[in-house]
């Protein structure tokens, strides 16, 4: 069962990190708990990421499945599990484009597996969008970035 | 008759399909029958028109091209309080048509 | 008022980057229109009934003349040559060209105007009261809490693909000009103890399960009300339901739950965030508010010397208390009887911006009721500007009359529409001011709506009318009692439909009531509160 789930390394188009893939199958998340050898996880939308925090230092590797774009509920739970001190992986999955990567990377995602192959320069320019920030989100605590309200008032 | 209608892609206009292509006046439009769903898949996919669909309409005693709801009615003319940015064959029509 | 710096100005112009490419690589076939679609939203693009459609953000109503002479400009360079300000003190373009958006968007960033999230499921416009920093009544003025919203809640990564579209209204007064407990979240600001704060309404609404928000905090410390924000948002982008549109807003969600469990889970979200410390620092809250400090009124005649009867009307029904004895708020009516609610030209819009710079320090506001304001008028001035106003056709004396008709587009542009609603607006408006009946009529909100959407407000309508379709034909539905104010209500619906002549008549028959049944000083609300609905359905419906 828990072979059908998880993402390979092979089709991770985008990383932003400088350790090893994870190559290990993910379980979901009712089994992370429960298996205490487990090191990959899967959350779905509807699943609650904080019943994660517990275990987090045993995982290496957390997939977050977009099976629509529109759906939302992954934002939340990425920056939930980068604000409880998650260091690995995260990965997005599913259906999003180079239109969704900068709010993604915003919220914690350093690894991303689209449905479909996104357009090098097409990612590499959304990607380039923002040169600032209104709010903070797990880019903040992932790398210190300021908001412009802190620019704004620290020089 | 089934006749097809959807948006320009690129300005929004509202399009009728004419057997040939897409024009702005509704008398044009023509009966796609069972070939309209995959008129539709082609033209869409070809950007040619955006979000079409199809809508019953009946050819009235005038000879004019009459969809048979009210929505698309007005989107044949224009908007009712708005006259003076009617597409033109609302002269031909006149307003109570819409109604 | 609020101006950009220069990393406000980055980000309007980083966006108009975005949409630019988005409808490039849309216009070449690399996103289909199912993945354009949300993002040409966020950008207040929609494709309506007869051409695409782009909702301008107002952030808060408020408009510099320049602003207001710029959306003139789109206008005739990119439209038709005219405007609708909408409820949510926005402004709609009707016929805007898919492939002239982006240069549109560029337009309004040279002055610091945008479309950002004025549709699709995230967090839009903030809209506030239209006196503010002007309302002789607010406790303190709301518009540099609502820049600060707008700031926060601007690309917000998190909450950009809610289950459905978010509105934030703030007030600060106990009068309610914003129908702020009718929104998804309702600031009231307040004072405990000497001390400024937050009272948050969550989960009002209309559409088609209106509901009024429960109050959730009565009290969030002024430092800490964007992260008390964060953390209703964060639990409903969690929880909100996403298998049924129509029951995806977040009035459902608190609904569900309980004002009460609704409420546990935002405590507990929000003490988590004050961990992580989400709050912008108290400085830039300090450096908003340098920017809506007064403008240098003077002292002049706190009387207004009202001779012509005419005028004695106008300012009698348009102006509104200011907090400076010498000055009012002159309130613009864009309900001529017979015309469309809310539309104004190109012209009209640069005559107002004009005025404005003459008489009102360069500002306007829009009004959640479809009119145009000018907040700061020197009584001295008034006058001169009536006669301004009356030249131009713009000094209709019938603000919240029942020829202050709010209406949404209904069929005539909108494609979710049933019914069209500006016919009955301009037929209604158009018998109440030929009659003489509206002045006698007093207070009296009439608001429609061409579906069941409500964006006409028709709940909260003293007298609402809702547009249904009834087998191909256009009908219509009466309800009464409504109010989007503090003592805000639903109203109930009297009962069958009408067809258009049918609904006219029966909103006389209503009127007609009101007028023989009310007592001194009572408003038609008033009197439909005191005596119900049986005496309006019988004269509706019997005989």
């Amino acid at each position: 069962m828990a072979d059908d789930l998880g993402a390979s390394p092979d089709v991770v188009q985008l990383r932003f990190r400088s350790d090893e893939p994870v190559d290990h199958a993910a379980v979901t998340v009712d089994a992370a708990i429960e298996q205490s050898n487990a090191t990959a996880v899967r959350i779905e939308p509807g699943d609650d990421a904080r019943l994660l925090l517990p275990v987090l230092e045993r995982l290496a590797l957390i997939e977050i499945n977009f099976p629509a774009f529109t759906d939302g509920r992954g934002y939340s739970a990425a920056r939930i599990l980068r604000e409880a001190g998650y260091k690995g992986e995260l990965r997005a999955v599913g259906d999003f484009g180079v239109d969704q990567l900068s709010h993604l990377v915003r919220c914690g995602f350093d690894s991303f597996a689209p449905d479909r192959r996104l357009d090098e320069a097409d990612a590499c320019r959304a990607l380039a969008t923002w040169a600032h920030v209104y709010q903070p989100a797990a880019d903040r605590i992932m790398s210190g970035r300021r908001t412009i309200a802190e620019l704004r008032h620290d020089g | 008759m089934r006749i097809i209608t959807g948006n320009d892609l690129r300005t929004g206009a509202v399009v009728w399909w004419t057997g040939s292509g897409w024009s702005r006046f509704v008398d044009d439009a023509i009966d796609a029958g069972d070939a309209a769903e995959e008129i539709m898949a082609r033209e869409e996919a070809a950007r040619r028109v955006n979000v079409p669909y199809v809508c019953e309409a009946s050819r009235d005693a005038q000879g004019h091209v009459r969809p048979a709801h009210i929505k698309d009615r007005v989107r044949a003319l224009g908007p009712t309080v708005r006259r003076d940015l009617a597409v033109p064959t609302a002269a031909r029509t006149g307003w109570d048509w819409v109604i | 008022m609020y101006r950009y710096d220069h990393y406000d100005q980055a980000m309007v112009e980083a966006r108009v980057a975005e949409f630019r490419d988005q409808t490039r690589r849309r216009l070449e076939g690399k996103l289909t229109e199912e993945q354009f679609k949300p993002l040409r939203l966020m950008n207040g693009l929609y494709l309506q009934l007869h051409a695409y459609m782009l909702r301008v953000a107002i952030p808060y109503g408020t408009l510099s003349s320049r602003q207001l002479e710029m959306l003139a400009t789109i206008a005739d360079k990119y439209d038709r040559g005219y405007g609708h300000f909408t409820t949510r003190q926005n402004i709609q373009f009707n016929w805007i060209r898919l492939e002239d958006a982006p240069d549109a968007l560029a337009d309004l960033a040279t002055v610091e105007m945008h479309a950002i999230q004025t549709s699709g499921n995230c967090i839009r416009n903030i809209s506030c009261d239209h006196f503010a920093g002007a309302a002789a009544d607010e406790i303190a003025d709301p518009r540099p809490y609502a820049e600060l919203l707008r700031q926060w809640s601007s690309f917000h990564p998190e909450f950009s693909y809610l289950p459905r579209k978010f509105k934030i209204a703030v007030i600060a007064s106990e009068r309610d000009r914003a129908a702020m407990r009718l929104h998804d979240i309702g600031i009231r600001l307040v004072t405990r103890g000497g001390a400024l704060g937050a009272q948050f309404y969550v989960g009002g609404g209309m559409g088609r399960t209106p509901m009024i928000a429960p109050l959730i905090r009565d009290f969030v410390p002024i430092d800490q009300f964007i992260t008390y924000a964060e953390a209703v948002l964060r639990v409903y982008n969690r929880y909100g339901r996403r298998d049924n549109k129509y029951k995806a807003r977040i009035k459902i969600l608190v609904h569900e739950l309980g004002a009460e469990a609704f409420r546990r889970e935002v405590e507990a979200e929000f003490a988590h965030l004050i961990e992580v410390g989400v709050e912008p620092p108290r400085a830039e809250l300090e450096r908003i508010k340098a920017h809506f400090a007064d403008p240098p009124f003077a002292e002049g005649p706190t009387t207004i010397d009202a001779g012509d009867p005419a005028f004695a009307r106008w300012v009698e029904r348009n102006t509104h208390a200011h907090r400076h004895p010498a000055y009012v708020s002159a309130i613009i009516s864009l309900k001529p009887a017979g015309d469309i609610p809310g539309d104004a030209s190109a012209a009209q819009m640069r005559l107002v911006a004009e005025l404005a710079r003459q008489y009102s320090f360069d500002e306007v506001r829009v009004m959640h009721t479809q009119n145009l304001l000018l907040p700061h008028v020197a009584k001295a001035d008034l006058p001169a500007l009536w006669q301004a106003l009356a030249r131009a056709g713009l000094a209709s004396a019938n603000i919240d009359t029942i020829e202050d008709i709010i209406a949404c587009p209904g069929l005539d542009y909108c494609s979710l529409a049933n019914a069209r609603s500006i016919p009955l607006a301009q037929r209604l408006s158009e018998r109440f001011a030929a009659s003489g009946r509206s002045a006698v009529l007093g207070e009296l909100k009439l608001k429609i709506s061409g579906c069941i959407n409500a964006c006409g407000h028709h709940h909260a309508g003293h007298i609402g009318i809702l547009g249904v379709d009834k087998k191909g034909r256009e009908n219509y539905q009466l309800s009464l009692g409504g109010s989007e104010a503090e003592d805000v209500s639903l109203a109930r619906i009297t009962g069958p439909g009408f067809d258009e002549d049918g609904v006219i008549a029966a909103v006389e028959k209503a009127t007609e009531v009101y007028l023989a049944e009310r007592k001194e000083g009572e408003r038609f609300l008033d009197t439909y509160r005191r005596i119900g609905m049986e005496p309006f359905k019988e004269a509706i419906y019997g005989g």
